[in-house]
């Protein structure tokens, strides 16, 4: 186990580690994206009220649920670096911020464009739309945040306690449907009883939430060797593999 | 495919602009995703080795090095 810790804290290893992972899981996610979206798009039945408009729902759901997870991964990655001083959970937790920032932005867009249709608005202060605008300022924030100091280790405090602070949004998120009862609807996938959503439908989108978690993956990897090379600049390890990028 | 033709696909009974439109502006952020930390680490590496460079030449690289 501890070998491990070891390793995750090892720049070089991770940077080469992430270059492996990526060769394989960005074409993956690149597939299953295309598969998903032409399946929700062209071979899913229509939806029996709401017609063709609810095929936003095979990119707003995932990107929404992995909005959210993606911000107990970037929270959890701040405590980390606050609390074990771990240099590497705080590159995580800088890369993980704009790649949430994108999926929320997602969220809300595709979430106002299926509103115009369905609800006859693009836009109401809904508590769920309210607590996912907050989200995006929070990812956000922890961006701007970063940019504002000179000082790195300041910079990397900072944000790891407005991440943590922020968590408190995310409960507010998932249960605003049941706590303030508006346009949203409620949950149709459930972990435990029927879900109210049939198969037909209900395949397409767990593969487009796998894909989107897939692709956050992704994001926070690649964004997390750009960190990495830039942080390191002035070390060993980057003069070579610049050396050896030359040399091909 | 559940659309008789291409042009119903598109159409969509109507709401095409908002499920095509959303869908667009997807692939166009998940395409940022991907492409900006790619094209920012390009660049980084070719700073870099420039970077390496000059000070490998030296006091004369200076001089056609745009520094």
């Amino acid at each position: 186990m501890w070998p491990i810790f070891h390793k995750l804290g090892s720049p070089p290893w991770l940077y080469a580690i992430a270059g492996v992972i990526l060769r394989w899981l960005l074409p993956i996610t690149i597939l299953a994206l295309i598969t998903g979206m032409t399946w929700g798009l062209l071979f899913t039945p229509a939806e029996r009220i709401q017609g063709n408009s609810y095929r936003i729902i095979y990119i707003h759901v995932p990107a929404a649920v992995v909005a959210l997870a993606g911000y107990y991964i970037m929270a959890l990655a701040g405590a980390v670096s606050l609390i074990w001083r771990m240099k590497m959970a705080d590159v995580a937790m800088k890369a993980a911020a704009p790649v949430g920032a994108a999926f929320t932005f997602i969220a809300l867009v595709t979430g106002a464009v299926w509103g115009k249709p369905t609800w006859g608005t693009w836009w109401v202060w809904d508590a769920r739309i309210t607590s996912m605008l907050i989200l995006l300022f929070l990812y956000l924030g922890v961006v701007a945040l970063y940019e504002a100091f000179d000082n790195k280790e300041a910079a990397a405090k900072a944000c790891a306690v407005l991440s943590l602070v922020g968590m408190v949004n995310i409960p507010i998120i998932y249960k605003s449907v049941d706590w303030w009862y508006a346009l949203h609807q409620g949950a149709t996938i459930k972990f435990t009883g029927e879900s109210s959503i049939d198969s037909s439908m209900l395949y397409p989108l767990l593969l487009m939430i796998g894909a989107f978690y897939a692709l956050f993956t992704c994001g926070l990897l690649l964004n997390m060797r750009a960190e990495l090379l830039q942080r390191e600049a002035r070390t060993q390890w980057v003069k070579k593999l610049v050396a050896k990028a030359g040399d091909k | 495919m559940y659309f008789d033709s291409l042009p119903a696909a598109l159409a969509m009974e109507g709401h095409g602009a908002y499920v095509w439109g959303s869908y667009l502006v997807t692939i166009a952020v998940i395409a940022m995703v991907v492409m900006v930390p790619v094209l920012r680490r390009r660049r980084f590496l070719r700073q870099l080795a420039a970077q390496l460079k000059r000070a490998q030449v030296g006091p004369v690289g200076q001089i056609r090095g745009e520094s």
